[in-house]
């Protein structure tokens, strides 16, 4: 009797427990979306939004569509086999002559210059000779005898490949690669394929210092996590002491160490062991040397983290099996730190893709990475399209190494034995 | 173990005279002279600090003797590295590694022996079969509970056959039914498989159940090394009587020194006679001995003239399932506990009058505490 008492009073009570539970949860989620809704709006509008923007740009293509529209409206279906017909002409005709009158010229000069090489120059002598609209059915003739150009299918091409409003132009370029007269996707002149090398050279620097920082900082963090509380207390100090002086100022110190006239040169001089100063710095010596020295700590303290967390007692019970040292830390010590390696690595990699002054100071020409020109086009030339599409690739190489890295580390997820 | 003690086996390990400080000012291990014969399971057991775990790590290779020699099968072991020594060892906190697997774990040592594949792998499930882990071999040690991680440390230290297993408080993380059941498991392992054992503990049911020796630490020094029973039934001081087993404690003053035993003034008023094991002569303070187990009540009246017979007034009873506790005030001792067939804690009302008595025999008049 009472087991039925019982069953029907859990019966009753079912719903509403579950509904309360639920309320419970909801209440707990609301608070905690509360307490991190500031830094999300904080984050959206400087992080998440400059990126979509720059996303954007790279695929943004509105400068011809909003000087030409006409020109572009009638070019919308053109087949591209010839060259277009006469009312295409005399649209851009009326389009040119109301671009002068509003002076916007020189924008879609400018963008359609870009993708091939002279065109400001025809659009801008275009506009200079087109002193009035062409007689009705005149255009085709007149602007072919204005400039030649017009009579040829790659101007056209490029308009119309340009009329947006997105494209896959920046992107493209980006990654050494144009579209042809036909539309199909090759590879892009030799004087102009940069940017493949480019991205090859950035990530051969960043994996160098990855790896300097790696052989360096191993030891240190070790040295770190072992010493006692007090001496290891002193180091870490010195190891985080380049945060406290600013980035400009210790590459600038690299310069005065390194350069031709610099300490380094003037000692191994003085000590006789070399009568020419070595050129260690502007090449791929002092960029290594430098950001090695910037990044150093963002390797060793990963490490460090990992090395703190593994009890001396497996060490101990490593050699008490009968583990030389050197097998103990090759069995024992060195896959624990593993995941310390990887966080280190990866963190020290993706800085170093982005670095940007340090390059610039103490590198060469053939040292510069992929910064370097994003913020030349942002900066110089204000083709913020090619910047953007060169932010964006390797916004994407870097995301995919973070995944890449999240699955391997995934795989061997260790928990500790140590209970207590 | 009876056998041994007639024909003393060899040492297996020796240790002598020796010393050990960290900081150069006061000696963590005060004079150490230890012999532990081949195949006996012996317990260090004693107090927190008292220096146990600093014998075991210097007799493993991980802390190095400020004076003295360690001798392992004849051999003195001070310079070589703990690798060397064939020594088996579990931690307190087991140290499985937790990257590996159970079977892993358990064939390291192996493999660091560089043992050929096949015998790795039948020792490796022979040793899981011992530990009754077969279907957890391929789980690694954070998926386990703490007495199977526990077992995996044993079968790990094991499967090596070393001359010599340490055990530093293995069992110390664990609650007291599971303690009990892998008591029994160590003990039966290490009957079947005739290794010696250097058990550390500062729980002394758990010495007492498991040892064929205790050596018994306080501050430094062994104060006494004896089969279990020996210690319970002759301890030599006072600390090693406390800290074995239940105890009553009762001040006094030697009065007349006879032969094995004395007459001792007590300082509440009374005499009583007691064994003489520990005191310097007659007029010196010491301090009475007896187990809870070994006195009567009497209830008042029932006159009988014992040599030690001491007027008592009932405290307190405690029922205890197998047996009671009547806590009594003695001659000052306001803690004097007996202990009593369950029931008869009935018959003793509280404040009553009642006498104890003891035989001289159980009264042990050692130094003064
Ligand atoms: N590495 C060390 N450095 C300095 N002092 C130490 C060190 N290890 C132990 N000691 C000291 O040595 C003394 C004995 O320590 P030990 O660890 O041997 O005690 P124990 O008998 O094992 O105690 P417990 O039962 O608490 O484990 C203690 O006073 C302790 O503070
Ligand atoms: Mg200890």
């Amino acid at each position: 009797m009472t087991d039925a008492l019982l069953t029907g009073g859990n019966a009753s009570t079912e719903v509403p427990l579950k509904r309360r539970l639920r309320r419970a949860e909801r209440t707990r989620q609301v608070k905690a979306l509360a307490l991190v809704l500031p830094l999300l709006v904080f984050l959206l509008f400087t992080f998440a939004g400059p990126i979509a923007g720059m996303l954007w740009r790279a695929v943004d293509d509105r400068e011809v569509r909003q000087v030409l529209p006409q020109t572009v409206a009638a070019l919308a279906d053109w087949d591209g086999k010839d060259l277009p017909d006469e009312k295409a002409y005399a649209a851009l005709a009326s389009d040119i002559v109301a671009a002068r009158a509003s002076g916007t010229i020189a924008i879609a000069a400018k963008r359609l210059n870009y993708a091939l090489n002279g065109f400001r120059t025809i659009l801008t002598s275009t506009a200079r000779n087109l002193k009035t609209m062409p007689e009705p059915g005149a255009a085709k003739e007149t602007l072919g005898k204005i400039n030649a150009a017009w009579r040829e299918r790659a101007t056209w091409t490029t308009i119309r490949d340009a009329s947006g409003p997105i494209t896959g132009f920046y992107l493209l370029a980006a990654l050494d690669l144009v579209r042809n007269v036909d539309g199909a996707i090759v590879a892009a002149p030799p004087d102009q394929a940069i940017y493949r090398s480019l991205f090859t050279r950035t990530f051969i620097i960043s994996l160098s210092v990855t790896a300097l920082c790696l052989i360096l900082g191993f030891p240190v963090a070790y040295l770190l996590a072992t010493l006692p509380p007090g001496r290891s207390n002193l180091l870490m100090i010195f190891v985080l002491l380049p945060f406290w002086t600013s980035l400009l100022v210790r590459t600038c110190a690299w310069i005065v160490l390194l350069q031709s006239k610099g300490v380094v040169n003037d000692s191994l001089h003085w000590l006789g062991i070399i009568d020419e100063p070595l050129r260690l710095i502007y090449n791929r010596f002092g960029v290594c040397v430098a950001m090695t020295h910037v990044l150093l700590p963002f390797m060793i303290l990963p490490l460090y983290s990992s090395m703190k967390a593994i009890s001396p007692a497996y060490m101990r019970a490593a050699a008490s099996l009968g583990a030389p040292p050197f097998t103990a830390f090759l069995r024992i010590y060195l896959p624990q730190t593993l995941p310390g390696i990887g966080a280190g690595s990866l963190l020290v990699f993706i800085l170093a893709l982005g670095y940007y002054i340090t390059p610039a100071l103490v590198g060469g020409a053939a040292d510069q990475m992929i910064s370097y020109f994003i913020a030349l086009y942002t900066t110089e030339t204000a083709n913020w399209g090619l910047a953007s599409a060169l932010g964006a690739v390797l916004l994407l190489a870097t995301i995919l190494l973070a995944l890449v890295y999240g699955k391997l580390v995934q795989g061997q997820q260790v928990t500790g034995g140590m209970k207590n | 173990m009876e056998a041994g003690m007639v024909t003393p086996a060899p040492a297996l390990v020796r240790f002598s005279g020796i010393q050990k400080t960290y900081d150069g000012e006061h000696l963590v291990v005060k004079n150490l002279d230890l012999d532990i014969r081949k195949g006996e399971f012996i317990t260090l057991l004693g107090p927190s600090g008292s220096g146990k775990t600093t014998t075991l790590m210097m007799l493993a290779g991980f802390e190095v003797p400020t004076h003295g020699e360690i001798y392992l099968s004849g051999r003195p072991i001070k310079n070589m590295p703990p690798h060397k020594r064939d020594i088996g060892m579990v931690f307190q906190n087991y140290a499985l590694f937790p990257h590996l697997t159970i079977a892993e774990n358990i064939a390291f040592p192996l493999s660091v022996r560089k043992t050929n594949k096949a015998d790795v792998e039948e020792r490796v499930g022979s040793a899981l079969r011992m530990i009754k882990m077969e279907t957890l071999a391929h789980r690694r040690p954070g998926q386990l509970s703490g007495g199977q991680q526990q077992r995996v440390a044993l079968a790990r230290a094991l499967v090596f056959n070393p001359q010599l297993v340490l055990m530093d408080e293995p069992l110390g993380a664990l609650d007291k039914r599971l303690r009990e059941q892998m008591q029994l498991e160590i003990k039966q392992l290490h009957e079947t498989m005739g290794i010696t054992v250097v058990y550390v503990t500062h729980d002394q049911s758990e010495a007492l159940t498991m040892s064929d020796r205790i050596a018994v630490f306080n501050d430094g020094i062994v104060q006494q090394i004896d089969k279990p029973d020996a210690l319970y039934e002759h301890p030599v001081n006072s600390f090693v009587a406390h800290f074995i087993g239940e105890n009553n404690v009762l001040a006094g003053t030697v009065e007349t020194v006879d032969k094995d035993y004395c007459r001792v003034a007590l300082a509440a008023g009374g005499t009583v006679t007691a064994r003489a094991i520990n005191i310097s002569g007659a007029g010196a303070s010491t301090s009475l001995s007896v187990r809870p187990e070994r006195i009567t009540i009497i209830p008042d009246g029932s006159s009988s003239d014992g040599p030690n017979r001491l007027p008592a007034k009932v405290q307190n009873t405690i029922y205890l399932g197998d047996h009671a506790l009547a806590v009594l005030d003695v001659s000052g001792n306001a803690e004097f506990m007996v202990k009593l067939q369950p029931g008869a804690h009935d018959s003793l009302t509280h404040g009553a009058n009642v006498f104890v008595t003891f035989r001289p025999e159980d009264c042990l008049a050692l130094d003064p505490v």
